[in-house]
């Protein structure tokens, strides 16, 4: 039996009768720091959802640390946070990886754009993901989470190990901090309005 | 819990979505994305019985306002397949309103942005 929760006031889409709701990706690898980064945005608790029929992985999504996340069976993070009278914004975190096709459709069908978590000391990770953000033409920022005693690598050495184009925006921030995870919106969003214009 | 208990723990979870959804197949591409917005038609805030008790749960929680699909799936804590299906069922016999996203211009497209830029730097500036 379903026992749904009761939702209290602040659980509903403010003014949802006049709302467009658009949505952004916040895309990585496994334990990269998406649902860190989408709880310092989001103004509802991130939610999560699955895809797949199975939830045998449910148990072990807790796990601490980055061993243990190889082995989820996924799922996707989400958030919201409105922005203005008119617009909603749901912010979208999945892994990039191919066995998800169905939620990546899902997810980049009509999508703003895509920020690009990545962690400076896995780098070669990430080229999964930014190859689907590509595949499914969307336009993307770099955000390199800094961790706290990671060594960032200058920009330059970054940009070559991924491969990015000129205009790529490349920011670094701190995902547990909502200024810096706002800022990084901001610099695909500001990228995002170039390339509309 | 033992781990026979575990197994037809895990057995019921893989079982319940195509119980839930009578065996139903997923709505047609497009009638709901995760970021449609949904909400109960005022008229109908008495749940006839006929609706199974997913159904029933999921109109109750759109009593409330608008949620997402995504959101839908999340309090639920169900696939989002399966919520679709049960959505598309409750569409159809008229107790809920969906507004799907729009398909918008370039420009559309920019103002939207503009806003969300806007919202961003009033809130975390």
């Amino acid at each position: 039996m379903v026992s749904g929760p009761s939702l209290d006031e602040q659980a509903y889409v403010r003014g949802g009768e006049t709302q467009t709701a658009v949505k952004i990706l916040v895309v990585g690898h496994f334990a990269v720091g998406k649902t860190t980064f989408i709880g310092s945005i989001s103004e509802i608790s991130p939610l999560s959802t699955e895809e797949t029929m199975t939830r045998a992985g449910e148990a072990i999504d807790d796990l601490k640390g980055v061993q243990g996340k190889t082995t989820t069976t996924v799922a996707m993070d989400f958030g919201r946070l409105t922005v203005s009278e008119r617009v909603v914004l749901y912010l979208f975190g999945t892994p990039g990886q191919q066995r998800f096709v169905q939620m990546w459709e899902d997810m980049a069908r009509g999508a703003l754009g895509a920020l690009v978590l990545v962690d400076p000391e896995r780098l070669a990770d990430s080229f999964a993901v930014i190859d689907l953000i590509e595949q499914y033409g969307l336009d993307y920022a770099i955000a390199v989470n800094h961790f706290d005693g990671s060594p960032l690598r200058d920009e330059r050495a970054l940009r070559e190990a991924l491969d990015l184009l000129d205009d790529t925006p490349v920011v670094v921030c701190d995902a547990r901090d909502e200024r810096s995870s706002a800022e990084a919106l901001i610099t695909l969003v500001r990228y995002l309005m170039d390339r509309a214009r | 819990m033992s781990d026979s208990d575990k197994q037809e723990h895990e057995a019921a979870e893989l079982v319940r979505p195509y119980v839930i959804t009578g065996g139903r197949h997923l709505p047609g591409e497009g009638q709901f994305s995760l970021i449609t917005l949904v909400t109960a038609a005022a008229d109908h805030q008495q749940r006839p019985a006929r609706l199974s008790p997913e159904e029933q749960e999921v109109l109750r929680m759109c009593v409330g306002g608008y949620l997402s699909v995504a959101e839908i799936a999340g309090h639920m804590q169900l696939p989002v397949g399966v919520v679709k299906i049960l959505l598309a069922a409750l569409s159809e016999g008229g107790y809920l309103i969906s507004r799907p996203p729009e398909q918008r211009a370039p420009v559309a497209n920019l103002q939207i942005l503009e806003e969300v830029l806007n919202g961003l730097r009033a809130k975390f500036g």
